[in-house]
């Protein structure tokens, strides 16, 4: 019976290279920032990057889950939309908040429960579902809220958007301290529980997982739910952060999202990834954003620079096999 | 063969991105380098406009020169901003650069605070000294504004107000007037009757959101008229193109169509210059006098409104220059010359208004070109 350590050096082999390679990246990034910019490592710039990205960062640790795990879930930005719209309305209704709490919380496992049970019970793939709860929760959130915002949220909830966390030197925002106490959490089930390891195998084979008697349906299902249920505090981050509640918060950010979550290595295919990768992939993105940010950098084509790197993202793990195929002696050929 | 072609695929991928990025990075230095050779030249062009300005207005020989003012409007890419800010239209950097300040414009790809906030957030750590912001939302930007001017940047806002976060805000027009004539303009061409209807921006923004509920009043006054919707296209072309054929699905009987953004108006007057639609449901909004031409040459629309953006950028430059060195302070009944716009009175909460909105039509809209 190996031991965990051995287990952990298996897959820290595998795993090691793409995530060096992503630790090359983030040195790359915060050399280039500070050169580009003198503001960059400055701690008033670290914090407004923690504001920016931390729902997103956020809401890639589920995703991470669910992608290993052979499926996709397009639907958080939207579930973060939905959410935010709730907590609006129920909050202009008079709802005390810790209420507004729970109903969220609920209204993010319903939904997360519903992509799970579509993609599980009805065998539908993950890629169409969740596209269709991306349009679903979107215009659920529309009803909820209609064309009013709700701009009037008590300041000591408002205020994550405007400081940080006492005793950091104001450097820190609260999505970030969240988003590494999760993080943390989200590591240790990944790849120290019983429960992670099954996530890997679902997502190497799902059929011979259910043959070994994993519960694909009913972990796939419960990984849904969890990022329901992230979102949905994402989108209570969200609507604090900017004091508003409208039917657009966190239109597109799903892109975000994949993006970063490929980027750290986590295979589109499923079984493959961890959650260092993805904090890296987190500070790399929010690293390039910012320093593009703060050059003169045209700002209409920083998307350029997001697609360029998902794409390279999903290219160099081919391309390593590719450059394989085409040094194979040619004794094969037909 | 096969190894060959994916040998060569492998190769002119590089090739090609690098080939790209050299393109993107020679279009940021385009627009990089822009400010720093205006300024340069904007420092020997101000010792003779400042002299000939000090000649016309004691006021302005008081104004600091070599501020770092950053004008941030609701989104990049929109024609009416790009009017509005941008040096070679005389608009806000027009002004900045006369005026011997270093003038940038930068903003979001999106017309909400999310997509607004970082660019703010990044010119403050840029070392601005002054902000002027079209507000995304009335009350979003707030912590990031406040937090500015609490390090002792000047904030103004232009276009689209944020109430209670800066120091001054440059209207284009009284928001009354705007909202009552649009709807009296359509009233006009209706002859007081008819179901009409909004296509508007973002359901968020403070001017549309103002201006609707002028609209909403003034419609009161036409008892045959009433307002079917309001929808809102987002300031984006295809959301406002698809919200415009769904008002036409959803309300055979409509008549008139008010769009009060030139993103929107342009949408839906393609969408009505079909002969099914063309003079049978009627369009007016705010529009571009570029984006319209063609729709008023073939009938779509008859009359619309707008002012010149340029003005109102290249106003809301001096007033934030006037107001970051300490010239005014922006409360009621102050006044200032704003080059060659002339004298401006600071009004009730501290705005200032450009003027009445401009119709155009038929007659006169070949005289403009932005």
């Amino acid at each position: 019976m190996s031991s965990l350590a051995d287990r952990l050096r298996a897959a820290g082999r595998g795993a090691a290279r793409w995530e060096t390679g992503l630790a090359i990246v983030v040195l790359a990034v915060i050399i280039g920032g500070s050169a580009a910019s003198p503001q960059f490592l400055t701690g008033s710039n670290v914090f407004d990057m923690g504001l920016s990205n931390g729902e997103i960062a956020i809401m890639t640790l589920p995703m991470t889950l669910v992608v290993i795990s052979g499926e996709i879930d397009l639907s958080v930005a939207s579930m973060l939309g939905m959410s935010s719209a709730l907590l609006g309305v129920l909050w202009s209704h008079g709802w005390p908040m810790p209420a507004i709490f729970v109903a969220v919380a609920a209204l993010g496992l319903a939904a997360g429960a519903l992509n799970g049970l579509l993609v599980t019970r009805l065998r539908l793939p993950s890629l169409a579902v969740t596209i269709g709860t991306l349009a679903l929760y979107r215009g659920i959130a529309t009803i909820l809220l209609g064309p009013t915002t709700v701009a009037n949220f008590p300041t000591a909830y408002t205020n994550l958007g405007v400081n940080g966390v006492p005793g950091t030197n104001g450097d820190v925002t609260y999505s970030t301290l969240i988003f590494v106490v999760l993080a943390i959490g989200f590591g240790v089930v990944l790849h120290a529980t019983p429960f992670g390891r099954s996530i890997y195998a679902m997502g190497a084979s799902a059929e011979a997982a259910q043959f070994a008697g994993i519960r694909v349906k009913r972990i796939k299902t419960v990984l849904y739910m969890i990022s329901g249920l992230i979102c949905a505090l994402a989108g209570v981050l969200y609507t604090f952060r900017l004091n508003t509640s409208v039917e657009n918060n966190g239109l597109g950010l799903e892109l975000d999202v994949v993006a970063i979550v490929l980027l750290a290595g986590v295979s589109i295919f499923g079984g493959k990834g961890s959650m260092i990768g993805v904090v890296l992939a987190v500070l790399v993105f929010a690293g390039i954003q910012n320093a593009l940010l703060l050059t003169n950098f045209n700002q209409e084509a920083t998307g350029i620079v997001t697609g360029a790197l998902l794409l390279a993202s999903v290219f160099v793990p081919n391309a390593a096999r590719w450059i394989r195929h085409l040094t194979r002696p040619r004794t094969q050929k037909a | 063969m096969k190894s060959r072609r994916a040998l060569a695929l492998a190769l002119a991928l590089p090739v090609a991105a690098t080939a790209a990025l050299s393109a993107c990075s020679s279009s940021t230095s385009g627009t990089s380098s822009s400010s720093a050779p205006a300024s340069t030249a904007a420092s020997s062009a101000a010792s003779t406009a400042a002299s000939s300005a000090a000649s016309s207005a004691a006021s302005s020989s008081s104004l600091k020169t070599g501020l770092k003012v950053f004008v941030i409007p609701k989104q990049l890419g929109q024609s009416y901003f790009t009017t509005a800010d941008s040096a070679n239209s005389g608009g806000a950097i027009a002004a900045l650069n006369a005026l011997g300040e270093t003038g940038t414009e930068t903003s979001g790809t999106a017309a909400t605070p999310a997509a607004q906030i970082p660019a703010i957030q990044a010119a403050i750590a840029k070392g601005a000294n002054a902000l002027i912001v079209s507000a995304t939302d009335p009350t979003a930007l707030c912590p990031t504004l406040n937090a500015a001017m609490k390090k002792g940047i000047t904030v103004v806002t232009y276009d689209s107000d944020a109430p209670t976060c800066r120091s001054m805000f440059i209207n284009q027009a009284s928001t009354a007037q705007i909202g009552t004539s649009e709807v009296d303009v359509l009233a006009k061409e209706l002859n007081d009757t008819g179901q009409i209807a909004i296509v508007s921006a973002a359901s968020s923004a403070t001017n549309q959101n103002a201006w609707i509920g002028y609209m909403k009043q003034e419609l009161k006054k036409f008892p045959k008229m009433s307002l079917a919707a309001v929808v809102y296209g987002n300031d984006d072309a295809t959301t406002s193109t698809q919200v415009t054929q769904g008002l036409l699905e959803q309300y055979p009987n409509l008549k008139g169509i008010i769009s009060p953004t030139t993103v929107g108006i342009a949408a839906a007057a393609a969408v009505l210059d079909t002969p099914k639609y063309r003079g049978k449901v009627l369009l007016t909004g705010l529009g571009t006098p570029d984006s319209m031409k063609k729709f008023v040459a073939d009938g779509t629309v008859q009359e619309f409104e707008l002012w010149n953006p340029a003005d109102l950028g290249y106003l809301a430059a001096y007033a934030a220059v006037e107001l970051a060195s300490g010239a005014i302070t922006g409360a009621a009944g102050q006044t200032f010359t704003a080059g060659k716009l002339g004298p401006f009175t600071v009004g009730t909460d501290n705005t200032i208004l450009l003027g009445p909105p401009f119709v155009f039509n038929s007659a006169n809209i070949n005289n403009f070109n932005f």
